[in-house]
C-alpha cells in the first residue's frame, strides 16, 4: 500500500537576506554581523524549505534609565540601567544578538548628545545596533541624522521610518551606509507601500527591514500575528515588496500592559506577578516568531533566555 | 470532498442496478419531482438525504462520508461541562477563522496525593478577559502505578470538566472508564501493541480514543485506519512528538493532509503534551492542537495561555466591538471627569477596568471607530477631531455634566488643536497613552 506523502508547498519566493552591523573588514567596528531572512518557507518548516538564519533577538537599552519601566524590569538589570554603556555591555552578556538603543524623550536630547551616547554604546559592545528615536518626528530627524553620521559605516538600523516621516531618516541612512526600519500600523498594503516609497528614494531592498507593528498578548496580538502571516505568505508567493525581513517590538508592547505592570490589586487568577509579566513578554514574542518575525526586540534578560531556548529547539 | 449533483444522482435509486431499488425511481416521495432534482438539492445542501426512504446502505455511507467535515468534530464531556474540538477548515486564521479553541488540560498522576485538590483548583479557575469569563477545560489523569480507578473517581467528583484517561494498559483503562461512568472521557492511548484491546474498550464505553504513534506519519495514519475499522469513529491523533520542531512539522503536515489533500485517514483533531513549557503550549495553540496537556497548574502560565487562545480564535472578520455611547463608571456625578476612547473592545475594557478598579467615578465616551484601537483608528482616520466632536455632541453627554473638559488618549495628543476648533468652549486635556496610567492621572491632574 502506498504511504501518505508529506504535503509540501512549492513556494516560489524567498525572504530577502539583510545583514546588520559591519566588522572592521567591512568598514565598521562591530565584532560580528547578524544576517536575518533568506527563508524559503514558513517559520521553521525545514521539511519543505530553507531557514538559513535563526530569528535574532535584540535587547532594548536607553540613554537614561526610563521612568516608566516597572521596577521588576529595571531590577533584572542589576543596576546596569543607570548607565547606557553598562547597559549595552550587560545586554551583550545576557546573550543578545543585537542591541536596540532607544532615546528617551528628554530635555537634553539633541544631536550632540545623541552622538555622544552612540559613541559610548559602540565602544561598550561589539554587537550590531538598532537605533530608535524618541518618537517625536522633528527631534528624531535631528538626532538620527547625527547618529547616521557619527556611526558611518556601521550598518546601523535606523528607525522608525513611518509613512508620515521617513524621508530625512532614509536620506541619512543612504548617505552613511545604514539600514532602516520601516514601520506601518498592522496593514499588509501599507507595509508594502512604505517599502516601495523608501526603495524609490534609492535605498536598496537589502537595507530595509519591515516593521509591521504588533499588539501585545491580550491587546491585539492577533492583528499583528495575522498581518505578519499574510506578509510572509505573500513573500513566499513571490510578491517582491513583501520580502523584507520583519522586526517587531514585543518587549515594548508587553511591558506596557497591565499584566506586566500591576503587582497588586489584580485578580488572583493572574498568578505570580514576576512570572506572569515575563510570560507576557515571552508569549507575545514567541507567537510573533511563529508567524514570521525575524527580529524581536525584548526587554527582560530572562525573556531572552526563554525565547532563545525556543528558537534553538525550532532550528535544531 | 463535497460531491456534485450528478455524482449524487449516481447514488440515488434512479441509478441503481438493483431492480427492486430502481423501481422507486422518481417516485416523488422525497418531495421532489425526480431523483435528479433531489440530487441537485442535496448538492446545494438544501435537502436532507433522509427524505428518500429508498437509498441503498452503501450509497448512504458514501454520501455521509462525503458530507463529513475534513477534521472530525470530537466531543468529550465531564459531569457538567463538555468540550468540542475539530471541524477546522483553514490553515491560517486570516483565511476565515479558527473555530474550536483547543482544550487546555492539567495532568495529574494517580500516585499524586493531591490529585483531587489540583482537579478542584482547575475547576475553580476562571479569569475575566474583555468581559468574557475564560476557564480551563479539564484534567488528564495518568496511571503511574497508583490506584487509577479511585483517582479517576476522586478527580471526577472534584471537577465537572471532561477528563482524559492516560494509560496504555487495557485493564487499567477499563477500571478508569468504569470509574468515569456518567461522563465521556477521552482515552489515551491506542498504540501499535494494544490497539485492539483499546479499540474494543472505546467502542464498548462509547468514548473517543487517542491513537499514538512515535513520530511517523504513516504509522499514525495506518493505526488510525485500523482503529477505525475496529469500530471506533471518534479518534484523536497523538503523533508522539514532544518537542518544538518535530511537533510543528508533523502537526502542520497533518493539518494540510486533512484540509488540502482530503486525507480521511488523518482527518481528526490532534493532542499535544507541552510539559510545563508555556512557550511550547503557545506553539500548540497557534499551530493546530485540539487538546493541550500541561504538567502543572500555575495561574501565571495559564492566564497568558488562555488569553492567547482567545486572541487567536477570535474571528478576524468580526473584531469584538462595544456599542458607541456614554458609559458610566462608579456612579459619576455631573462634575466628574469625562474621557473618550474607541469602541475596540480591548481598548474599551482596558480603560473601563482601570477606572473602575481605581474606585474613581468617571464618564467614558466611546466613539465609533469601527472597532479599531486608538492608534490604529487614528492612523486610519477613524478617530479624528471630527469623530471625537461628533461623539461629544450626539451622545447627550452635555446634559449629564456641568463642565466642558474632555480627556483624550495620549496617543492622539496631536489632535488637540483640531478638537478645540471643533468643540468651541471646551478645554481638551491630553491624558496618558496607556490605560494603566489613567488612575494616577485622574488623581493628580483632575480637579
Ligand atoms: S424519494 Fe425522491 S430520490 Fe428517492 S427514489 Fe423517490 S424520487 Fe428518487
Amino acid at each position: 500500500m502506498p504511504g501518505i506523502e508529506v504535503p509540501k508547498e512549492k513556494w516560489s519566493g524567498k525572504v530577502r537576506e539583510v545583514t546588520l552591523g559591519a566588522t572592521a573588514a567591512e568598514g565598521g567596528t562591530r565584532s560580528r554581523t547578524v544576517t536575518v531572512g533568506g527563508e524559503t518557507t514558513l517559520p521553521f518548516l525545514k521539511f519543505e524549505g530553507e531557514i538559513p538564519h535563526p530569528p535574532a533577538i535584540a535587547l532594548e537599552v536607553r540613554d537614561q534609565q526610563p521612568n516608566d519601566w516597572p521596577s521588576i524590569l529595571l531590577e533584572a538589570w542589576n543596576g546596569a540601567t543607570q548607565d547606557v554603556a553598562e547597559w549595552a555591555k550587560a545586554a551583550e552578556a545576557a546573550g543578545a544578538d543585537l542591541v536596540a538603543l532607544r532615546f528617551n524623550a528628554s530635555e537634553q536630547l539633541n544631536a550632540a548628545y545623541a552622538r555622544k551616547i552612540l559613541r559610548r554604546v559602540l565602544s561598550a559592545t561589539g554587537l550590531p545596533l538598532i537605533v530608535f528615536g524618541a518618537g517625536q518626528a522633528d527631534l528624531d530627524n535631528e538626532i538620527l541624522v547625527a547618529v547616521a553620521e557619527e556611526g558611518k559605516g556601521e550598518r546601523l538600523v535606523l528607525g522608525v521610518c513611518e509613512e508620515k516621516n521617513y524621508r530625512t531618516i532614509v536620506a541619512a541612512a543612504l548617505a552613511h551606509g545604514h539600514l532602516v526600519d520601516a514601520r506601518t500600523p498592522m496593514d499588509v498594503n501599507l507595509s508594502k507601500q512604505l517599502t516601495i516609497l523608501i526603495h524609490d528614494m534609492g535605498m536598496p531592498l537589502e537595507r530595509i527591514i519591515t516593521d509591521p507593528t504588533t499588539g501585545a498578548l491580550g491587546y491585539g496580538i492577533e492583528y499583528g500575528y495575522s498581518v505578519m502571516e499574510r506578509l510572509r505568505i505573500a513573500a513566499l508567493q513571490g510578491d517582491t515588496m513583501t520580502q523584507q525581513p520583519m522586526l517587531v517590538t514585543p518587549g515594548e508592547e508587553a511591558w506596557r500592559t497591565k499584566e506586566a505592570r500591576a503587582a497588586e490589586g489584580v485578580p488572583a487568577a493572574w498568578g505570580d506577578y514576576v512570572e506572569r509579566a515575563i510570560n507576557w513578554e515571552v508569549l507575545t514574542a514567541s507567537t510573533l516568531i511563529q508567524s514570521g518575525a525575524d527580529i524581536v526586540v525584548l526587554r527582560h534578560p530572562k525573556s531572552l533566555q526563554r525565547v532563545r531556548a525556543m528558537i534553538n529547539a525550532l532550528m535544531s | 470532498m463535497a460531491l456534485t449533483g450528478l455524482q449524487i444522482y449516481k447514488l440515488l435509486p434512479a441509478s441503481s442496478t438493483k431492480p427492486e431499488v430502481k423501481a422507486h425511481a422518481n417516485c416523488k416521495e422525497c418531495g421532489y419531482p425526480t431523483c435528479l432534482a433531489f440530487a441537485m438539492k442535496l448538492a446545494a445542501k438544501q435537502a436532507e438525504l433522509s427524505l428518500c426512504p429508498y437509498v441503498e446502505e452503501e450509497s448512504k455511507r458514501q454520501l455521509e462520508e462525503s458530507a463529513a467535515p475534513p477534521i472530525r468534530l470530537i466531543t468529550i464531556a465531564g459531569s457538567a461541562k463538555k468540550l468540542e474540538v475539530g471541524n477546522e477548515l483553514v490553515l491560517y486564521r486570516h483565511e476565515k477563522t479558527f473555530y474550536h479553541p483547543p482544550g487546555l488540560f492539567v495532568r495529574v498522576k494517580d500516585t499524586q496525593p493531591d490529585a483531587a485538590q489540583v482537579a478542584e483548583a482547575v475547576a475553580a479557575y476562571s479569569v475575566d478577559y474583555v468581559g468574557m469569563s475564560l476557564t480551563l477545560d479539564g484534567v488528564a489523569v495518568e496511571a503511574a502505578g497508583g490506584d487509577f480507578a479511585s483517582t479517576v473517581a476522586a478527580v471526577k467528583a472534584a471537577c465537572p470538566f471532561p477528563l482524559i484517561l492516560m494509560t496504555s494498559d487495557p485493564a487499567t483503562a477499563e477500571a478508569g472508564l468504569k470509574a468515569a461512568q456518567g461522563t465521556m472521557p477521552l482515552l489515551w492511548a491506542a498504540d501499535a501493541q494494544n490497539w485492539q484491546a483499546m479499540a474494543k474498550l472505546a467502542a464498548q464505553y462509547k468514548v473517543p480514543l487517542v491513537v499514538l504513534a512515535n513520530g511517523d506519519l504513516n504509522a499514525l495514519a495506518d493505526l488510525a485506519e485500523q482503529v477505525k475499522n475496529a469500530g471506533v469513529e471518534d479518534i484523536v491523533l497523538d503523533p508522539g512528538t514532544r518537542g518544538y520542531a518535530d511537533s510543528l512539522a508533523i502537526f502542520t503536515q497533518l493539518r494540510r493532509l486533512a484540509l488540502k489533500k482530503n486525507e480521511r485517514k488523518v482527518g481528526y483533531p490532534l493532542i499535544a503534551f507541552a510539559g510545563d513549557d508555556a512557550t511550547l503550549a503557545a506553539q500548540h495553540i497557534a499551530k493546530y492542537a485540539g487538546f493541550i496537556v500541561l504538567d502543572r497548574f500555575d495561574p501565571a502560565m495559564v492566564y497568558p495561555l488562555i488569553v492567547l487562545r482567545a486572541n487567536l480564535f477570535t474571528d478576524p472578520q468580526k473584531p469584538i466591538q462595544v456599542l458607541p455611547g456614554v458609559y458610566e463608571i462608579n456612579k459619576p456625578g455631573p462634575s466628574d471627569p469625562l474621557m473618550i476612547t474607541t469602541n475596540f473592545s480591548i481598548t474599551y475594557f482596558s480603560v473601563a477596568n482601570e477606572v473602575e478598579s481605581s474606585g474613581l467615578p468617571g464618564w467614558l465616551l466611546v466613539a465609533d471607530a469601527e472597532g479599531m484601537s486608538v492608534l490604529t483608528a487614528w492612523a486610519a482616520g477613524k478617530f479624528d477631531a471630527e469623530r471625537i466632536a461628533k461623539t461629544v455632541k450626539t451622545t447627550g453627554i452635555e446634559q449629564k455634566i456641568n463642565h466642558k473638559r474632555l480627556i483624550i488618549p495620549g496617543h492622539v495628543a496631536v489632535l488637540l488643536g483640531e478638537i478645540e476648533e471643533e468643540l468651541p468652549g471646551w478645554e481638551i486635556n491630553v491624558g496618558p497613552r496607556e490605560a494603566v496610567d489613567l488612575p494616577n492621572y485622574l488623581k493628580t491632574r483632575w480637579g
